[in-house]
């Protein structure tokens, strides 16, 4: 396929790996923020491929990841309200809440239907106008444009039985958390390429010149991943921390305007409990007022006190770059992804899941 | 996070106004209905990176092949700077 | 299609009475004739000599039709096609029914139909069966059993404590199709494709290996649910061997892996219903591998691997680009992703 294949060319990947070992004269941690690049690096063996010298950590960038188990509990008691059918990518539905995930609700015989899109769910609404249709939406600045579209085009059609639990997560502020830390060892950042294909460049110049961290947005093929690292390697060779952009096919230096002002005409910016990390000020979306008819939690009165999470997961850790998977007590033993103990070993894209299915461990 | 894949415009399938249409795209030969809203500058025949049912972006060709020019161009900067040994 | 009585299967075609005896009259005896069924009897009496396999399964597919084909036609192939891989020529079927109230008569016609030409086509025959309707809400529109016996071939000796290092994994034909073809009509996932089930019976082919390879055939799978990658996880684990693969090596039609892409699912793991994993010995996998592709039917059959000693009980697999990872099995059902 074109654009996927040209970018997956082992000689290319090879040109690349040798010029990465050639260049890399010292230890480098890098994080990738995202757990799309995560799943590429692994699924394609690459980490095995690189210097001993570069260790790459995996960020905390996987909605299943950081989904807070309170959301996953409000998303579970809305499935089992006899009236409506909850809407889901097909990511969430392994997720544990405090109790159960919405698979095994769905075993209990909730309406719980997995969609390519929120677009479809709009459908949904609009063929069973006796039922509430709610669209469990997660994820990141990629893709809050395609669910607060869903909301324009709900209020559009009048739909009066469409609404949206909203549970969005922003990359920079957690960035700010993670560089914040003081046991941070991260030297430099790969960028999430398609939540800067959203939201361009901007938000990253300050966050590299504060922290002296080199930041350079990556695509999600082999070759875009190995041209990142050896971007990111050539600055810290070289004493550098400039934002850079390899994913330049994509992502334009403003980002993609008319996704940002739709985001804007629905969402507002809020505080967000990130599961593992905690609560990150102003670090995610929900919907504003202007839509609140739209918004599952309002609509729907849910009041649930949130639920404790797992004492054992150290999941906090491992999203933040101090832990790798194998430093988990639990891993593989406790925990695997058939009985996970935290999210990061049910997402197909989780740290530890990605570990425990690629690396030979 | 955000599995977006390229895909090709097949054809535009319907223009509710100015800036809201939907599209076949391409994905290696499957076809499906994809939103063009966040894409106004695409046509048929261009590639657009898809998430979730939506086209993010627009991919720009020359921008694509630069990868491949990139470790040679990257070598004969590092001829042009002088050495220190 | 002959007249029913109602458009509709109703509680009444399930009682044994008059509509029960119409139904089976017109749209099951008179399509499946043969010696045995005509007897209308609760059972079939049949004659077998030697050494025979037996095997039954189920089908709840949704949704009941699909591209390429029906819930009849993965019915009857699976059925013979777990037959094939036990080295037996599947000779006779039953076959029984468990319809929801409401499954429109038509859609019951459609399905037995195709019935009769897939058991043609495998060249079995149906000799005995049931039929129960379920109120509305208790099944799915049409669940299917069959079970079936075969005859095994005087060369077969199939067996995974036969496997040994060096021997070679031959998959017979594109993988997830059949996976794909199914989802492309799921509610909410929806697309445009080309790409058909790939059900077959697979009893034809497995008999001209045998044949002409016998004991050098050390192992046969169709592989059904979760896909090859669950069938080399199963041969790894009940073997203790490591079994290597390329996935360079790997035949995936572009359809299929544009839909993988869209959907984020790893084809390994989808599944097929006309693809086999065969593991023979070195010396005859060059001519069991030409043999496959002289046919229209499996001329994208492809050696993937092999089995080693090393990385014992585990499936490690050579990516495209050059890294290797390990294949593991997955905790559950494959779902499509967006992250």
């Amino acid at each position: 396929m074109k654009y996927l294949s040209e970018f997956r060319d082992p000689a290319l990947v090879e040109d690349f790996l040798n010029e990465i070992h050639k260049i890399t004269t010292q230890p480098w941690t890098l994080m990738e923020i995202c757990g799309g690049q995560t799943h590429s690096l692994v699924k394609n063996g690459i980490p095995a491929l690189l210097p001993d010298k570069i260790t790459l950590v995996h960020g905390p960038g996987c909605p299943v990841c950081v989904t807070s188990i309170g959301i996953i509990d409000e998303a579970i008691y809305l499935a089992q309200q006899r009236d409506i059918i909850l809407c889901s990518f097909g990511d969430m539905l392994r997720v544990p809440g405090s109790q159960k995930s919405l698979l095994e609700v769905k075993a209990e015989g909730a309406d719980v239907r997995i969609l390519y899109s929120p677009l479809e769910a709009v459908k949904l609404a609009e063929e069973n106008p006796n039922k509430q249709v709610v669209f469990f939406a997660v994820g990141f600045e990629t893709t809050a444009p395609a669910n607060a579209l869903s909301v324009v085009l709900a209020a559009q059609y009048k739909l009066e039985n469409y609404s949206i639990l909203a549970s969005h997560v922003l990359v920079p502020p957690a960035m700010e958390a993670i560089l914040s830390d003081e046991n941070n060892t991260i030297d430099a950042f790969l960028a999430a390429g398609h939540v800067c294909t959203i939201m361009g460049l901007d938000e990253y110049y300050p966050i590299a010149q504060k922290y002296k961290c080199p930041i350079v947005v990556t695509g999600f093929e082999p070759v875009d991943l190995l041209q990142g690292i050896l971007m990111a390697v050539t600055q810290l060779e070289k004493g550098e921390y400039k934002v850079e952009n390899q994913y330049s096919r994509s992502v334009l230096p403003q980002g993609n305007l008319i996704a940002q002002q739709t985001i804007h005409q629905v969402f507002e910016v809020n505080d967000r409990v990130w599961r593992g990390i905690g609560n990150i000020p102003q670090s995610g979306y929900d919907v504003n007022t202007v839509f609140k008819k739209y918004n599952a939690r309002l609509k729907f009165n849910i009041d649930i006190i949130p639920a404790e999470e797992n004492k054992e997961c150290i999941s906090g850790d491992i999203m933040k770059g101090l832990k790798k998977p194998k430093q988990c007590p639990n891993f593989g033993t406790k925990c695997k992804p058939e009985h996970p103990l935290g999210a990061p070993m049910v997402s197909s894209e989780g740290a530890c899941a990605a570990y425990y299915h690629y690396a030979e461990h | 996070m955000c599995l977006a894949i390229p895909g090709k415009i097949i054809e535009i399938t319907s223009q509710l106004d100015e800036t809201f249409r939907t599209a076949k795209v391409s994905f290696g030969g499957i076809l499906k209905e994809i939103n063009l809203y966040m894409t106004p500058d695409a046509h048929i025949g261009d590639y657009v990176l898809v998430h979730v049912g939506v086209a993010i972006s627009k991919v720009d060709e020359e921008e694509a092949v630069k990868i491949f020019s990139y470790l040679k161009d990257m070598g004969e900067v590092e001829e042009l700077e002088p050495s220190n040994d | 299609m002959p007249k029913f009585d109602f458009e509709v299967i109703t509680m009444g075609h399930g009682s044994g009475g008059l509509l029960t005896h119409r139904l089976l009259k017109s749209g099951v005896f008179d399509i499946l004739k043969n010696e045995w069924l005509d007897q209308q009897h609760d059972g079939a009496i049949l004659n077998i000599n030697g050494k025979i396999a037996f095997s039954s399964d189920s089908y709840v597919v949704s949704p009941i039709f699909f591209p390429g084909g029906n819930i009849g036609d993965l019915a009857i192939n699976g059925t013979v096609n777990d037959l094939a891989m036990c080295g037996a020529n599947a000779e006779y079927l039953s076959l029984s029914f468990i319809i929801e109230e409401g499954l429109r008569m038509e859609e019951l016609w459609q399905i037995l139909l195709t019935i009769k030409k897939a058991a043609d086509k495998a060249g079995v025959v149906v000799v005995t069966g049931d039929t129960k309707v379920v109120e509305k809400g208790k099944g799915d529109k049409i669940f299917i059993n069959t079970s079936g016996i075969g005859n095994i071939h005087p060369k077969a000796n199939i067996h995974h404590n036969r496997i040994k290092e060096g021997d070679v994994v031959i998959v017979s034909g594109n993988i997830a199709s059949h996976g794909i073809a199914i989802m492309s009509v799921r509610e909410g996932l929806e697309f445009e494709t080309t790409i058909e089930t790939d059900s077959l019976p697979l009893n034809h082919m497995v008999m001209l290996l045998l044949d002409q390879f016998g004991e050098n055939i050390k192992f046969l799978r169709d592989a059904t649910r979760g896909g090859i990658a669950s069938v080399l996880n199963e041969v790894a684990e009940i073997t203790s061997h490591g079994i290597y693969i390329d996935q360079k090596l790997i035949p995936v039609e572009e359809q299929v892996d544009g839909a993988c892409e869209m959907l984020g699912l790893d084809p390994l793991y989808v599944a097929n219903e006309g693809v086999f994993l065969c593991i023979v010995d070195a010396e005859s996998a060059n001519d069991a591998l030409n043999l496959l592709k002289s046919t229209q039917k499996f001329d994208h059959a492809s050696i993937i691997g092999h089995v080693t000693t090393e990385n014992k009980g585990k499936v490690i697999m050579k990516s495209k680009v050059g890294g290797t990872r390990m294949v593991n099995f997955l905790p559950g059902e494959q779902l499509p992703r967006i992250c």
